[in-house]
C-alpha cells in the first residue's frame, strides 16, 4: 500500500491518542514549555504581512486556511499541534476544525519529514512505463528503505503519490518544489545529488 | 398564510404535505419509515450515508429521501426491488468493518445498524478474507467514549457540534476508509450539551460512561416524562431497569428542546434512586417518632391544620408538582399563608444554534408552576414568616443548616411531607412520606408557562403517596369521600377551581409535548406582582 | 511549436501553437502573438453577446463532462448587486491527463485572457484559479503572468480603461484529486474539505461563498480568446463528424506508445491516426491492447474499439467509453491488466473524501478484492462480488468518484476476464504477496 495510504487505518485513532498526551507540553498558546521549546509562531513579520495580504483575496478568512497552512509548511517543513492552534486561532476556527482539514490534504505533514521531500508517482500510466521501478531505486539511494520513512542522515522522506499529472513524462517525481520529469532508476543518483 | 400543499404518492399511500418537504419528512406523514443514517430532522442533512435513497418516477437514478423535495404529482417507492438492493448494499458496506461486538455494545437493541440489518440485510457477509479495520476507543470527553471500530461515518456527532452546539471540537479526519472522527488535542468533549452526540450516534459508536455496561436497551423500561433540572422544561424519557432510575433522555418536543437535552439535566437522577426513603407516616410521640397508617396520620394532619392559630408557612421544592403545590396550598385555604418555593441557582448554558433552548439559572423545574398558585420565590421571606408562624409545612425543601435553625426557633408546629427525613428535623410533629416526580404522575410549568404532563416511572418506596393526594384527602376530610382526587388528572381539575388559569385545560388536552397556559394568568389566584405569595 | 515534440501535420494547432515557445509566456510575448486583443474586443460588448458567441461556437466543457458552455455561462442570474464568481479549474488530476499543465506552462495569458473573458461575461469581478498543490512549476508561471497583467492593465480595477474590475486570484490545492469536481473546489477555496457538494444547488444558483458561480477547465478557458476573436462559426465548422463536437481538442497521451505528449486535433479526428500517425504508434514489436481514452475514470476500450473510434464526445461513447478529460493510457500486449486495474482501484480508494459509503468502503473493498486475485488467492466468486460492488458503487453518490472506479473493474472483467481467470486459476504468477 502506499505510504499515504498507510497513515490512516488501524494506527489513525493511536496516532491521534498520542497526539493528545504530547500537546500537554508545549501548547500553543503561552505553554512553559518546560520539556519542549516554546512554541515560536509562524505569523509575524512579513508571514503576517502575507497573511493579512491574504484576507483581502477572500471574502471570509475561513478560506484562508489552505494558504495559511501552506505559509506554515514553508516556514516549519510540517505543521505541528501547536501551529494548527495559532493557524485556529488567527482565522477564528477551532484546532479540531483545522485538523480535520489538514489531515484531508494528503500534501500537508502532520509529522516531521526529511530535509528533501520525494513524491514519486506511482498511478496506472506510469506504472506501466516503470515507475516502481523508479520508486524502488529511490528507496534504494535515498537510504530510507521503506516509504514513507525518513532516511537515517534526515536528508529524504520518499512517498508514493497519486498522479502528479505529468504522464507523458513518465515518471515524475517532486523533490521538495521541484518538479522533474523523465526520471528513470539511472537518473536517480545523479538527481539525489543535487539534494544535500 | 396558508401553506401551498403538495402531493405526492409513496408507496401507493397518497399523502400531502407543505411544498418543500422532504420525502423522508412527507414518507413519515404516511406511515413509512425510510431506513436513514446520517439525515436527522435537528441537523443539516449531508446525505452521505445513501440509506435513504428511493426510487422515484421518471428520475434516472435513486434519489436520497432526505434531501429531494416532493413534487406535485410525484410517486416514490421505497420499498422498490431496487431500493431495496441499494439499501442491501449500504449496509452490507457498512458492515463489512463492523465489529458485530453486540453482545457487548450498549447500543445493541437500540441501534439503527442492527434494525436494518435484521429487517433487509444479507443473512451473511462476504468480506471474511480479511481482517476488519481496527483502532482503539478513544476517551472524548467526560462523559464520551469513542469507539471507532463500530463507526459508519454518519457525522452527525460532527454536525451536532458544529452546526447546533457551535463549538467544533469534533472533525472527520484523513480520507477514503481511514476516516475516522477526531477531536482537537487542546479540546475535550466538554461541551454543556456534549452528551446529545451520544443520543444522536445510530450506532454504539459514541458511548455514554455513566451508561456503560449498566445494562441492555432491551431490558430498560421507558417512561416519558419532563426533566427536573431546570425551567426548561426539556421533555425526557426515564429508562429504568428494575425500577431503578439508569439513564434519562431527551424526548423530542419541537416547541422545547428539539430532539436534544443538556448535560446537567441528563446526570441529574440519581437522587431518584435514593434508598433512605421514609416509607411510612410517622407521628411523634414524645421524643421519638412512631410509624403509623395513612388514616391516623390524615386524622393527625387535619387536627394540625384547624388547631392552627395566627398563620402558616409552606416550603416547597420547586421539584413539587403544580397538583401538589396547587392543593398543599388549597389545604391551607382558611389560614393565612406564606408560600415559598426553594430555587436553586446555577449559570445559564444555552444550546447555539436553537433559539430559546438552554440550561437555565434556575435550576429546579417548577417555578413558573409555583407563582401560578401563589408560591414566591423569596426564600428569605418565607423564613422570617416562621418566627410568628403557627403551622409549618415543609414541601420536600431541601433545608440548609440556617433553614433549620429558622425552623427551630419557630413557635410553629411543624409538618414535614417529605421523600427524605432529615436528621435535624427530629422535632416535627408529623411526618408523611411522599413521592419524587419519577414514582407519581403530575405536571410542571415551565419558563414559558407551558404546562407538561410527566408520568410514574417507577414504583414508590412503602406507604409514599404523591404530595397532592396528600394534600387532596386532608381537604376532603375524614371519611371516604368522592371529592377526593383519585389521580393526577383529577388533582389537576381541583386547580382549575381555585385557579381559572389553569380551568381551560385537561391532562388529555396537554397530551405528551404539554400546552401553553393563557391569560388571564392568575387574575384570582393571586397578585402578579408579589413575589412573596402571602394571600 | 508544439511541446514536447514538433506539431504534427495531422494536428490543427489553436491552443498548442505556443508550446514550447518560452517568449510566449511572457506578457509582451504574448501580444506580439496576438495576445489580449479578444478581451480588448469583447469589452466593448455586451456580456450577453459574448455568451452567444460562445453558443455559436458549440463549445463543450472541457474537463470531461462536456456541457455546453455558453449555455452554463447563461445560467447565471443576471446582475443582482451580489458577487459573482468565475472559478478555473486547474486541478487536473486524473490519471492520464496533462493537457492543462501544458497550457499554463506556455500560454499563461492565454488562460487569463480566457479567465477575463469568461469573468466580464458572467458578471463576476473575481476569478479564481485552483491550482493543485502538485503544479509547483505552472503555480510559478500563472503567478508571474498575473502580477504582469496586472501591472499592464489587462487585469484589475480598471481592466484596459474599461472601468471593469477584473482580479484574478491563484488558489493552489493540497493534494486531494476530488477537488477537481466542481463543487469540492468550492469546498476547498471556502477553506474546507474538499468534499463535493450535494446539487441542487447548483453553482450557478449558490456556489462559491453562496454566491452564484461558474467553474470551467483551463482548456475551456484557454480555448475563448480564439472563439472570440475569429468567430463562434469558425470554431463550429472545426469538425469532422458529429456536429455537436465542435473545435479541437487537446489530447493528452501517455503510457506505451513512441512519442507520449499532448497532441491537439480537430474534433472526430480517428483515434487509429492519433496513435499510429501523430505518436508514433506502439514501441518496436509490440502491439496495442487497450486504450483509456478520456482519463483513468472511463471505460477500458479494448484495441480493436480504439482502432475504430473517432475523437469526440459521440465518437468515443459509440465505442462503449467516454471522452472525458481526454487523457489517453495507451497499453500494449505487454500490459498486466489486472495489476493496472487494481492500480486505478487503489488510487480512487486512496483519494475518496469518505464522505458516500458505497464510496468509502466500496473503493477499499474492490481494492483488496483485486489484490487477493493478484496474490494468487482469487476464486471464481470474485467476478460476481465486484460486479455487484461496482454495480453498488454506480450512481448512487454524490459525485462520481465511485463510479469512476467500477468503470475500469466492469470493462476490464467484461474484455480482460482471461486474465483475472489466470491469477485465479495459478497459470499466472502471484504479482503482489498474500495480504
Amino acid at each position: 500500500m502506499s505510504a499515504t495510504a498507510g497513515q490512516g487505518g488501524s494506527g489513525a485513532g493511536a496516532a491521534a491518542g498520542a497526539h493528545r498526551g504530547m500537546s500537554e507540553h508545549g501548547s500553543a498558546h503561552g505553554g512553559k514549555g518546560t520539556e519542549t521549546a516554546p512554541y515560536e509562531r509562524v505569523f509575524k513579520g512579513e508571514r503576517l504581512a502575507r497573511l493579512e495580504w491574504l484576507f483581502t483575496k477572500y471574502p471570509t478568512k475561513q478560506a484562508c486556511l489552505l494558504p495559511a497552512l501552506w505559509l506554515v509548511q514553508e516556514a516549519r517543513g510540517w505543521i505541528s499541534e501547536p501551529a494548527i492552534g495559532e493557524v485556529a486561532e488567527v482565522l477564528d476556527l477551532t484546532p479540531a476544525y483545522v485538523k480535520g482539514v489538514v489531515t484531508f490534504y494528503t500534501m500537508y505533514h502532520t509529522h516531521p519529514v526529511g530535509r528533501h521531500f520525494i513524491q514519486v508517482c506511482t498511478t496506472s500510466p506510469c506504472n506501466i512505463c516503470g515507475a516502481e521501478d523508479v520508486m524502488k531505486a529511490l528507496l534504494r539511494e535515498t537510504g530510507c528503505g521503506d516509504l514513507g520513512a525518513t532516511s537515517p542522515d534526515g536528508r529524504f522522506t520518499v512517498i508514493e503519490v497519486e498522479c502528479l499529472g505529468a504522464c507523458g513524462f513518465a515518471t515524475p517525481i517532486l523533490v521538495d518544489d521541484d518538479f522533474i520529469e523523465g526520471v528513470t532508476p539511472e537518473k536517480v543518483s545523479g538527481i539525489l545529488q543535487r539534494y544535500q | 398564510m396558508t401553506e401551498e400543499l403538495v402531493t405526492v404518492t409513496i408507496d401507493g399511500l397518497q399523502v400531502s404535505v407543505p411544498k418543500g418537504t422532504t420525502i423522508i419528512e412527507a414518507a413519515k406523514q404516511a406511515g413509512i419509515l425510510v431506513p436513514h443514517y446520517c439525515y436527522h430532522p435537528s441537523l443539516p442533512s449531508p446525505a452521505v450515508c445513501r440509506m435513504c435513497l428511493v426510487e422515484v418516477e421518471k428520475a434516472p437514478k435513486l434519489m436520497p429521501a432526505c434531501v429531494t423535495a416532493v413534487a406535485e404529482g410525484q410517486v416514490v417507492r421505497v420499498d422498490s426491488e431496487k431500493a431495496k438492493k441499494a439499501r442491501e448494499g449500504v449496509l452490507e458496506l457498512l458492515l463489512i468493518n463492523h465489529p458485530l461486538d453486540c453482545p457487548i455494545c450498549d447500543q445493541a437493541g437500540e441501534c439503527e445498524l442492527q434494525d436494518y440489518v435484521f429487517q433487509e440485510g444479507r443473512a451473511g457477509t462476504r468480506y471474511s478474507e480479511y481482517a476488519k479495520r481496527f483502532s482503539p476507543v478513544e476517551d472524548f470527553g467526560p462523559d464520551v467514549l469513542y469507539v471507532p471500530n463500530r463507526c459508519i461515518l454518519c457525522t452527525r456527532c460532527v454536525r451536532f457540534m458544529e452546526d447546533v452546539a457551535e463549538d467544533p471540537v469534533l472533525n472527520v479526519s484523513d480520507r477514503g476508509d481511514r476516516a475516522y472522527i477526531g477531536i482537537s488535542s487542546e479540546q475535550l468533549l466538554d461541551h454543556p450539551w456534549a452528551g446529545n452526540v451520544v443520543d444522536l450516534c445510530p450506532v454504539g459508536s459514541l458511548i455514554s460512561k455513566d451508561f456503560l455496561h449498566k445494562a441492555r436497551a432491551w431490558d430498560l423500561d421507558k417512561t416519558a416524562s419532563v426533566c427536573p433540572g431546570c425551567t426548561q422544561g426539556c421533555n425526557i424519557t426515564i429508562d429504568t431497569r428494575d425500577d431503578i432510575v439508569v439513564r434519562l433522555r431527551p424526548r423530542p418536543n419541537l416547541e422545547v428542546n428539539r430532539h436534544f437535552m443538556c448535560d446537567y439535566g441528563r446526570m441529574n437522577y440519581r437522587w431518584l434512586n435514593r434508598g433512605d426513603r421514609i416509607e411510612a407516616p410517622l407521628v411523634r410521640d414524645g421524643g421519638h417518632h412512631v410509624a403509623t397508617d395513612w388514616d391516623t396520620a390524615l386524622d393527625r394532619l387535619g387536627q394540625l391544620i384547624r388547631g392552627t392559630s395566627g398563620s402558616a408557612v409552606i416550603l416547597a421544592t420547586g421539584r413539587a408538582s403544580t397538583e401538589s403545590l396547587g392543593l398543599v396550598r388549597r389545604m391551607l385555604d382558611r389560614i393565612s399563608v406564606t408560600a415559598v418555593v426553594q430555587v436553586p441557582s446555577g449559570e445559564e448554558a444555552p444550546l447555539a444554534a436553537v433559539p430559546n433552548l438552554a440550561l437555565r439559572a434556575e435550576r429546579t423545574p417548577n417555578v413558573t408552576g409555583a407563582e401560578l398558585v401563589g408560591y414566591g420565590s423569596d426564600w428569605t421571606a418565607g423564613l422570617l414568616e416562621l418566627a410568628s408562624a403557627g403551622l409549618v409545612i415543609v414541601l420536600d425543601a431541601e433545608l440548609s443548616q440556617s433553614d433549620l435553625d429558622f425552623i427551630a426557633q419557630s413557635p410553629a408546629s411543624v409538618v414535614l411531607l417529605g421523600t427524605i427525613f432529615p436528621e435535624e428535623l427530629r422535632n416535627a410533629d408529623l411526618v408523611l412520606p411522599i413521592t419524587t416526580m419519577a414514582e407519581e404522575n403530575g405536571s410542571y410549568v415551565n419558563r414559558d408557562r407551558r404546562i407538561q404532563r410527566y408520568n410514574q416511572a417507577k414504583s414508590q418506596p412503602g406507604m409514599a403517596r404523591p404530595a397532592w393526594w396528600v394534600a387532596g384527602e386532608a381537604i376532603a376530610g375524614p371519611g371516604p369521600s368522592a371529592s377526593a382526587p383519585a389521580t393526577a388528572a383529577e388533582a389537576f381539575e381541583l386547580l382549575g377551581e381555585r385557579w381559572p388559569v389553569f380551568a381551560a385545560t385537561s391532562y388529555d388536552d396537554m397530551g405528551f409535548t404539554g400546552r401553553v397556559l393563557m391569560e388571564p394568568a392568575i387574575a384570582s389566584g393571586g397578585s402578579k406582582s408579589a413575589r412573596v405569595g402571602t394571600l | 511549436m508544439g511541446y514536447p515534440h514538433p506539431s504534427h501535420p495531422k494536428e490543427n494547432p489553436v491552443l498548442s501553437k505556443h508550446f514550447g515557445d518560452p517568449e510566449a509566456r511572457t506578457y509582451d510575448g504574448w501580444v506580439k502573438r496576438g495576445g489580449y486583443e479578444g478581451l480588448k474586443k469583447i469589452l466593448r460588448l455586451t456580456p450577453e453577446a459574448v455568451i452567444e458567441e460562445i453558443k455559436t461556437s458549440g463549445l463543450r466543457g472541457r474537463g470531461g463532462a462536456g456541457f455546453p458552455t455558453g449555455l452554463k455561462w447563461s445560467l447565471m442570474p443576471k446582475a443582482d448587486g451580489r458577487p459573482h464568481y468565475l472559478v478555473c479549474n486547474a486541478d487536473e488530476s486524473e490519471p492520464g491527463t496533462f493537457k492543462d499543465r501544458e497550457i499554463m506552462r506556455w500560454t499563461p495569458h492565454g488562460l487569463l485572457e480566457g479567465c477575463a473573458i469568461a469573468a466580464y461575461a458572467i458578471g463576476a469581478e473575481r476569478c479564481y484559479i485552483y491550482i493543485r498543490g502538485e503544479f509547483t512549476d505552472p503555480y510559478k508561471i500563472m503567478d508571474q503572468a498575473v502580477e504582469e497583467a496586472t501591472a499592464r492593465g489587462a487585469l484589475g480595477d480598471n481592466a484596459f480603461g474599461s472601468g471593469k474590475r477584473i482580479e484574478v486570484i491563484l488558489h493552489r490545492g493540497a493534494g486531494a484529486y476530488i477537488c477537481g469536481e466542481e463543487t469540492a473546489m468550492l469546498n476547498s477555496i471556502e477553506g474546507k474539505r474538499g468534499n463535493p457538494r450535494i446539487k441542487p444547488p447548483y453553482p450557478a444558483q449558490a456556489g462559491l461563498f453562496g454566491m452564484p458561480t461558474t467553474i470551467n477547465n483551463v482548456e475551456t478557458l484557454a480555448v475563448v480568446p480564439h472563439v472570440v476573436m475569429r468567430g463562434g462559426e469558425w470554431y463550429k465548422g472545426l469538425s469532422l463528424s458529429n456536429p455537436k463536437s465542435t473545435g479541437t481538442k487537446l489530447i493528452s497521451v501517455c503510457g506505451h506508445i513512441q512519442r507520449p505528449g499532448n497532441y491537439e486535433v480537430t474534433m472526430g479526428t480517428p483515434m487509429k491516426e492519433l496513435i499510429y500517425d501523430m505518436c508514433g504508434g506502439m514501441r518496436p514489436g509490440r502491439t496495442l491492447k487497450a486504450v483509456i481514452p478520456g482519463g483513468s475514470s472511463v471505460p477500458i476500450m479494448s484495441a480493436a474499439e480504439a482502432e475504430d473510434c473517432l475523437l469526440d464526445y459521440e465518437g468515443v461513447v459509440a465505442k462503449g467509453s467516454m471522452l472525458g478529460s481526454a487523457g489517453m493510457i495507451v497499453m500494449d500486449d505487454t500490459t498486466d491488466m489486472v495489476y493496472q486495474i487494481w492500480r486505478l482501484a487503489r488510487f480512487y480508494a486512496h483519494e475518496s473524501c469518505a464522505q458516500c459509503t458505497q464510496c468509502r468502503e466500496g473503493t477499499a473493498w474492490t481494492t483488496r478484492i483485486l489484490e487477493r486475485i493478484l496474490a494468487g488467492k482469487g476464486k471464481q466468486e470474485h467476478f460476481q462480488l465486484l460486479l455487484d460492488l461496482s454495480d453498488n458503487m454506480t450512481g448512487k453518490t454524490i459525485c462520481v468518484l465511485s463510479d469512476s472506479c467500477a468503470a475500469p473493474i466492469v470493462s476490464g472483467i467484461q474484455k480482460f476476464r482471461h486474465e483475472f481467470e489466470a491469477y485465479i486459476q495459478g497459470a499466472r504468477e502471484p504479482a503482489l504477496a498474500a495480504v
